[in-house]
C-alpha cells in the first residue's frame, strides 16, 4: 500500500510538471487577447500609423516583418539546407566536421543582440547596405541558419540508410540517390524545421533593432536598400517611447504578432501531421 | 593473367582479403563464378557471405574503415576499374528484407531506368510490364502500378524487389538472403523465380537456408569464420562433401 500511495504523489508531481508547460501560454494568450482584441480592426491591420502612432494602424509594421522573414528564408533556407546535406551525406568524420559541429553548436547559442551587432558592424557598415531590409533579413538569416542546419541534418539522417543502399545499388549515382531517394522524404522534416525557426525569427527585436528597424515610416519601403518597421520593434517603440498610448493598441499589436507566429507554428505542425500519415517506413 | 579466363566464367575472385577496420571478414578466397549458373553460398553468421556479396557490386565501399585485397574480376576486367555506377548496373542485388522505396509500384521498378537516362513513358511502361512479368508480379500488380508498393505484402514486395533488379538489365543477381522474411509460399515463389531467371542471367545466392541451397543452387560454397571450406555441385556437398566441417553444418551440428 505505501508504495502505491508513493507511486500516485509521484504521477500527480509529474503531472503537475506537465500542466505548468500550459499555463504561461494559456495565460500570456488570454491577457493579450483580453486586452487587445478591442484594437483589432480591418483598419488596424491596414492602415498607416498617424497622430504619432496612437491612432491609426500597424500596417508597415506587418509588411516589415513579412519582408524580412521572406528575405531571411531566401537566404538561410537554401544555405543551411546545403550545408546540411554535405555535413549528413558527403563529410566524414574529420577534425574539420567536428569544428564545423562545434561553430554550428555555438553559433545557436550565441544572444540575438550579438547578431545584431554583428549584422550592424558586417552588413550595414562594412558591406555599406546601410540600415535596410537587405541588411535584416541576412542578420536574421545567420542566426536562423544554425537551427536550420540541425534540423535538416536531423531529417536526412531520419531518412532510413536502405534507402540510399537501394539507390546505389540500383547503380544511381550519390547524387541521384541523395536527389531522388533522401531528399524527398526529408523535405518535410526540413520544412518544418525551418518554419518554426523563422516564426521565431519573425518576432526577434534585437537583430533588427541596428540593421533594418525604423521608429517611424510616413510610407512603405521601396526597394531592399530602404529602412522597414517591424513589428517586434514597433511593440517595443509604442510600449516604452509613445506615452499616453491606448492600452489596446499595444496589446493589439502583440496580438498581431503572436498570431503570426502561431500560425506560422500551427502550418509547421500540419506539414509534419500530414507527412506522419503517410509516411510507413 | 585474362588470357586464361574460360568464356563460361563470369567472375573470378582472387585471393581475396577483406577487412572492416582491424577484423578480417574474409581471409584467402579464391573461386569462380560461372555463367547462367545459381551459385548458393550457406554458413552460419558472420562467415563473410554477405560481405563477400557486398564485395562484387562494391556496396562495401561505402563503409569508411572498409578495407580490400587481392581482385575480383568481372568477365576479365578488374571490378575496380570500372565505374562503380556501371558495377551496380551490371550486378543487380536484392536485399535480405523487402525494401522498397516509398514510391508507387510503377516507380519503384522505373527508379533504376530512369536514373540511367530513360526518360520515355513509353518504354518506362514495357520495361516495369516486362519486369513485373518475370519475377512472377505482373498479374497481381497491374492493376495497381500506380499504387505505394509499402501496400503490397512482404512477399510481393520482395518480388517487387526482384524487378527493380531486373529493371536495369543486370548481368548477374546478388540475392543476400532473399527469403529469411518470408513465408514457405512467398519464398517458393521466389525460389522458382530464380530458377526461371538462371537462363538469363548469372546468380549468386546467400542464404541462411541450407535446404534452399539444395533446392535451388548448381553448385554450393560453404564459408565458416571468412574462410571458403568447400565449394563442389551441390548434389556433391549435400551428399558426399569432402571436408567434415561442411557435413557438420549442413547436418545441423552446429552453427
Amino acid at each position: 500500500m505505501k508504495s502505491l500511495a508513493k507511486q500516485k504523489i509521484a504521477f500527480t508531481i509529474l503531472f503537475l510538471a506537465t500542466i505548468l508547460v500550459i499555463v504561461p501560454v494559456g495565460l500570456i494568450l488570454i491577457l493579450i487577447f483580453r486586452d487587445g482584441s478591442s484594437a483589432i480592426s480591418w483598419r488596424f491591420i491596414s492602415s498607416m500609423p498617424a497622430n504619432g502612432m496612437r491612432e491609426g494602424g500597424i500596417f508597415p509594421a506587418i509588411v516589415g516583418t513579412f519582408y524580412l522573414v521572406i528575405g531571411a528564408t531566401l537566404v538561410s533556407l537554401p544555405l543551411g539546407v546545403m550545408a546540411a546535406m554535405y555535413l549528413s551525406e558527403y563529410s566524414k568524420d574529420t577534425l574539420l566536421t567536428r569544428t564545423i559541429n562545434l561553430a554550428i553548436v555555438n553559433l545557436a547559442g550565441v544572444p540575438s543582440v550579438v547578431y545584431g551587432l554583428f549584422g550592424l558592424s558586417l552588413f550595414v557598415t562594412y558591406f555599406k547596405f546601410g540600415v535596410s531590409i537587405l541588411s535584416g533579413a541576412l542578420t536574421l538569416a545567420i542566426m536562423n541558419l544554425p537551427v536550420i542546419i540541425s534540423a535538416s541534418r536531423e531529417a536526412f539522417q531520419s531518412v532510413p540508410y536502405s534507402f540510399r543502399e537501394v539507390s546505389l545499388s540500383l547503380g544511381a549515382s550519390k547524387w541521384q540517390t541523395i536527389r531522388y531517394s533522401v531528399l524527398p522524404f526529408a523535405l518535410p522534416g526540413i520544412l518544418t524545421g525551418a518554419i518554426l525557426s523563422l516564426a521565431r525569427a519573425a518576432g526577434e527585436t534585437a537583430p533588427i533593432l541596428f540593421t533594418v528597424a525604423a521608429f517611424y515610416l510616413p510610407s512603405l519601403p521601396r526597394s531592399i536598400f530602404d529602412q522597414a518597421m517591424a513589428l517586434p520593434y514597433h511593440l517595443y517603440v509604442i510600449s516604452t517611447q509613445i506615452p499616453n498610448i491606448r492600452l489596446d493598441f499595444r496589446y493589439g499589436t502583440a496580438l498581431v504578432l503572436v498570431m503570426i507566429v502561431f500560425s506560422m507554428n500551427i502550418f509547421a505542425v500540419i506539414i509534419r501531421f500530414q507527412f506522419r500519415k503517410k509516411k510507413k517506413w | 593473367m585474362v588470357e586464361t579466363f574460360s568464356d563460361k566464367v563470369k567472375i573470378s575472385v582472387q585471393d581475396l582479403h577483406l577487412w572492416f577496420g582491424d577484423i578480417c571478414a574474409v581471409k584467402s578466397l579464391n573461386l569462380e563464378i560461372f555463367e547462367h549458373e545459381i551459385l548458393s553460398v550457406i554458413g552460419p553468421a558472420n562467415s563473410g557471405k554477405t560481405t563477400f556479396l557486398r564485395t562484387l557490386n562494391r556496396l562495401n565501399e561505402l563503409s569508411p574503415n572498409f578495407k580490400m585485397e587481392g581482385a575480383v574480376y568481372l568477365k576479365g576486367e578488374d571490378i575496380r576499374q570500372i565505374r562503380v555506377t556501371e558495377i551496380r548496373k551490371r550486378l543487380g542485388m536484392v536485399f535480405a528484407l523487402p525494401m522498397p522505396l516509398p514510391l508507387s509500384i510503377f516507380d519503384n521498378i522505373a527508379y533504376g531506368p530512369r536514373m540511367h537516362g530513360i526518360k520515355d513513358r513509353k518504354v518506362l511502361s514495357e520495361i516495369v510490364e516486362r519486369s513485373l512479368q518475370v519475377a512472377f508480379l505482373w498479374d497481381e500488380a497491374k492493376d495497381r502500378l500506380n499504387e505505394s508498393a509499402l501496400k503490397l505484402s512482404g512477399g510481393q514486395q520482395q518480388r517487387l524487389c526482384i524487378a527493380r533488379t531486373l529493371a536495369v538489365e543486370p548481368e548477374v543477381i546478388l540475392f543476400d538472403e532473399p527469403c529469411s522474411g518470408l513465408d514457405p509460399i512467398s519464398t517458393a515463389k521466389v525460389e522458382e523465380t530464380m530458377l526461371k531467371l538462371k537462363q538469363d542471367y548469372t546468380i549468386v545466392l546467400v542464404t541462411n537456408n541450407v535446404k534452399q541451397a539444395a533446392r535451388v543452387g548448381d553448385r554450393t560454397a560453404f564459408f565458416l569464420m571468412g574462410e571458403l571450406i568447400e565449394l563442389d555441385r551441390t548434389d556433391k556437398i549435400f551428399t558426399a562433401p569432402a571436408q567434415k566441417k561442411t557435413e557438420d553444418y549442413i547436418m545441423g551440428r552446429f552453427g
